[in-house]
Order: structure tokens, then C-alpha cells, then sequence
């Protein structure tokens, strides 16, 4: 069994175990959070051996050529030798503005203290002082602060954090950005169909928004899916929005949103889609907006993986 | 090409003999495989060695992947170039070159 070290720890890796899991198993102080590769919490630097091209799947060139790698996708055959990153991959921040949008989700709202550049509909993850790591959508656009839209979940330690114990002013850390889930100019007369269900709502939000502020000249419909009506989170906001058809869509109501897309939309071959949210709604619609006509290059997906 | 790549993953998608065999793939992922599948079987430079071939279906192989299955793929590729107007001759030898894999993917 290859043997990872990681400051004074050494361990042994299982087989069919991660670099991650082996480090937490030995209790090495790595955040992670997704486990799948995407967030980017568990990142780390090879002092020593060889990790495979997996691991450094997505990462910017120049922290591959720093040798960073993403633990929990890293399988590495032989022995490794590993170091915490670099401080600055992550960016320092402060919680500006902490509202609740509805009994389900709140609005945080990060001032970062050096320039953090993105495009409206990346994700990036937020760091607790703690370590504590998760990763959440931008609703917000370039320029502005980074606005996250988090799901109040039972027993989630950092929605349950941010309802009750986070304070403007605290200090925070962020990683990213990441994900491909947004507008790019050209094509401008292209229709955008943009669905999300839950708070995929939120880099709906930016990705609209951005289109119509780079002159977008298509129509840009947008869909919110929630259960129930509380869930429509933004609704009063979405019906103000210029520029934007906003379509909300209650389950309970009106049926599985995979449903009432393909019903307003038999033919959407032609147009652009952002699928953004819970897993298996994007999964479903991708592939019914697939097999009704709709490029598969077209369509721009963003599934929210739960924390591991 | 890329029309080709579309009209036969969504042919593979919906026929019912082996469209259980892609539920829960990477749909990204696997049109980037069938387009280098369909270049190659085009003549085109073939980025797959046996090897390859045999890890990539190994799984699918212990899920039940068998001769009908790997037919029912050669009759969609024929029918995707028959729409597409590509002749009959033409079509013969890409399923010549399709047939050249099968025990490969089939693991024999």
C-alpha cells in the first residue's frame, strides 16, 4: 500500500481509498467538503511523488504547475509526500450583509479584500475560520460584492452557522472561482432558457442578468422551479426584472419542472440552456432538451452536489 | 461529423435494447467518446487500442453486454449515415470497421 505524509502524519492508503480519505482517516487538518473533485477545498501541493492527471482535472495551469492537486480524486499508485497550498489561493473576506430571502435561504453578502474576478454563474466555495468548507453559486455580477444564496438545511453546519452565529463583519475565506455555467457573448439573438430548481435559482439570477447587461437580444426566459409557493424566493424581485421572462413552477401544482419546460418548449432546438440545481432534475432535462433537438454543446449544466 | 455524433447518441438513447447501458453516464463525456468512435469508424485516426476498448466496456460486459447489444449499435450507426444521405457501399465499410471491435468490447 502506497504510504501518504502530510506534515508529521504518515498513513497508509487503502485501496480504493482517496488521498483525502486516508489524511482525515489519520486525522490530518484538510477542509473538504463535495468529495467529487469540484469544490476545491481539499486542495494540496505534492512535495514528493507522482499524482495522476485525474487529480489535477480543472485546476488553473498555474497552480497545476505549482503541483496542487484535488485530494479526494487523487489515486495516486505510489508513495506522496504532501503540503498545505499556498495562502493565496484562497481570497480573505468579510460578510457584508446577512438578510433571510425566506424561511429556506439567506443572502450573504462577501466583500473580498484584494480583487476577485469571475463570471456571473461560477460557484466558489466559502471557508469558515474553522476549515469548514462549502460551495455555493454567485448570484451576483462582476464588480459588485459576491452574493450567495444558501439553503437553510436540517443539521447543515454551515447554513445552520449562517442563520444563527455568523455576524456582519466576520471574517471569512474564499476559494475559486469555478464552473463553465456562464454567459458568453456572441450569438446574441439566441433565445437563453435558464432553469433552476431550489437555489439553482441563484446563478440563474447572475447569468441573466449578465446577458441582458452584454446586450443579450434574444429572449431570456427564465424558470424557477420550487415544492411550493415559499420556495419562489426571489419572486417579487423576478417579476420586477426587466429584460427577463420569468416563469415560476410550483411541483405540487404544476407538475415536474422537466415537464413544464418541454411543455412551453417543445422544440428547443437552437436555443441556449443553463440547467442549474438539484442533480437529478438536471440530469433529467439535459438529456429530454437533448433527445428534443437541443445541441448538447448548448446546453450549460450546473448540478448542486450535497456535502460529503 | 458533429451532426452524425448527435443524430446517433440520441438514436442510442432512446432505443430501448441498450439505452439502460448510459443511464447515469456523464452525457459530456460520453458524446466526446462517440465522437472519437464514429472518426474512427469513418477511417479516421483511431485513438482506441484493443486494450482500451476492453477496460472501457469491462463493466457493461459483467451488466449483461452482449452480441445483440453490440447489433443493435451497428444498426443505429447505419441508420444515423442513411439519414444523413451517406451511400449504401460507404456505409458497409464503416460497419466493417465498427465489426472490427467487437471482441474487443465484448471482452472475448
Amino acid at each position: 500500500m502506497p504510504t501518504v505524509r502530510y506534515g508529521a502524519i504518515a498513513c497508509e492508503r487503502h485501496e480504493n481509498e482517496s488521498t483525502l480519505d486516508a489524511l482525515l482517516r489519520s486525522g490530518a487538518p484538510v477542509s473538504y467538503s463535495c468529495k467529487a473533485g469540484t469544490c476545491g477545498s481539499c486542495m494540496v501541493r505534492v512535495v514528493d511523488g507522482s499524482a495522476p492527471a485525474r487529480a489535477q482535472a480543472g485546476l488553473k495551469d498555474s497552480w497545476k504547475a505549482r503541483g496542487y492537486v484535488l485530494a479526494c480524486v487523487c489515486h495516486a499508485e505510489g508513495d506522496l509526500t504532501l503540503a498545505p497550498v499556498d495562502a493565496d489561493t484562497q481570497v480573505a473576506a468579510r460578510i457584508v450583509a446577512l438578510d433571510a430571502l425566506s424561511a429556506e435561504v439567506m443572502r450573504v453578502r462577501l466583500a473580498c479584500d484584494s480583487g476577485f474576478d469571475f463570471s456571473a454563474g461560477q460557484y466558489v466555495t466559502l471557508i469558515r475560520p474553522d476549515g469548514l468548507a462549502r460551495s455555493y453559486s454567485i448570484a451576483s455580477l462582476p464588480g459588485e460584492d459576491l452574493e450567495l444564496h444558501i439553503r437553510l438545511l436540517p443539521n447543515g453546519r454551515m447554513s445552520e452557522w449562517v442563520r444563527t452565529a455568523a455576524r456582519v463583519g466576520e471574517a471569512v475565506r474564499v476559494l475559486g472561482p469555478n464552473g463553465d455555467c456562464f454567459y458568453t457573448p456572441g450569438r446574441p439573438e439566441q433565445p437563453l432558457l435558464l432553469v433552476g430548481t431550489g437555489t439553482g435559482l441563484a446563478p440563474l439570477y447572475g447569468i441573466a442578468r449578465d446577458a441582458v447587461r452584454q446586450g443579450h437580444t434574444g429572449p431570456i426566459h427564465l424558470i424557477h422551479g420550487a415544492v411550493r409557493a415559499e420556495g419562489l424566493y426571489l419572486d417579487e424581485t423576478l417579476r420586477a426584472l426587466g429584460g427577463v421572462h420569468y416563469k415560476p413552477t410550483l411541483l405540487h401544482a404544476d407538475g415536474p419542472v422537466d415537464q413544464v419546460v418541454l411543455g412551453l418548449f417543445p422544440k428547443p432546438a437552437g436555443m441556449r440552456a443553463f440547467l442549474c440545481g438539484d442533480p437529478a432534475i438536471v440530469q433529467t432535462l439535459k438529456k429530454k432538451l437533448f433527445l428534443q433537438g437541443l445541441d448538447l454543446r448548448d446546453i450549460h449544466a450546473d448540478a448542486f452536489l450535497p456535502a460529503a | 461529423m458533429e451532426a452524425a455524433v448527435d443524430i446517433f447518441y440520441r438514436k442510442v438513447l432512446t432505443d430501448g435494447r441498450i439505452s439502460h447501458f448510459f443511464d447515469g453516464v456523464d452525457m459530456d463525456r460520453q458524446r466526446a467518446k462517440q465522437k472519437a468512435f464514429l472518426t474512427m469508424a469513418f477511417g479516421g485516426p483511431n485513438s482506441y487500442s484493443g486494450q482500451d476498448m476492453r477496460t472501457a466496456h469491462a463493466r457493461l460486459v459483467t451488466m449483461g453486454l452482449n452480441d445483440s447489444h453490440f447489433d443493435a449499435v451497428v444498426e443505429l450507426l447505419g441508420g444515423t449515415l442513411a439519414e444523413l444521405g451517406v451511400p449504401a457501399n460507404l456505409i458497409g465499410q464503416v460497419a466493417a470497421i465498427a465489426e472490427s471491435t467487437r471482441k474487443d468490447v465484448l471482452g472475448r
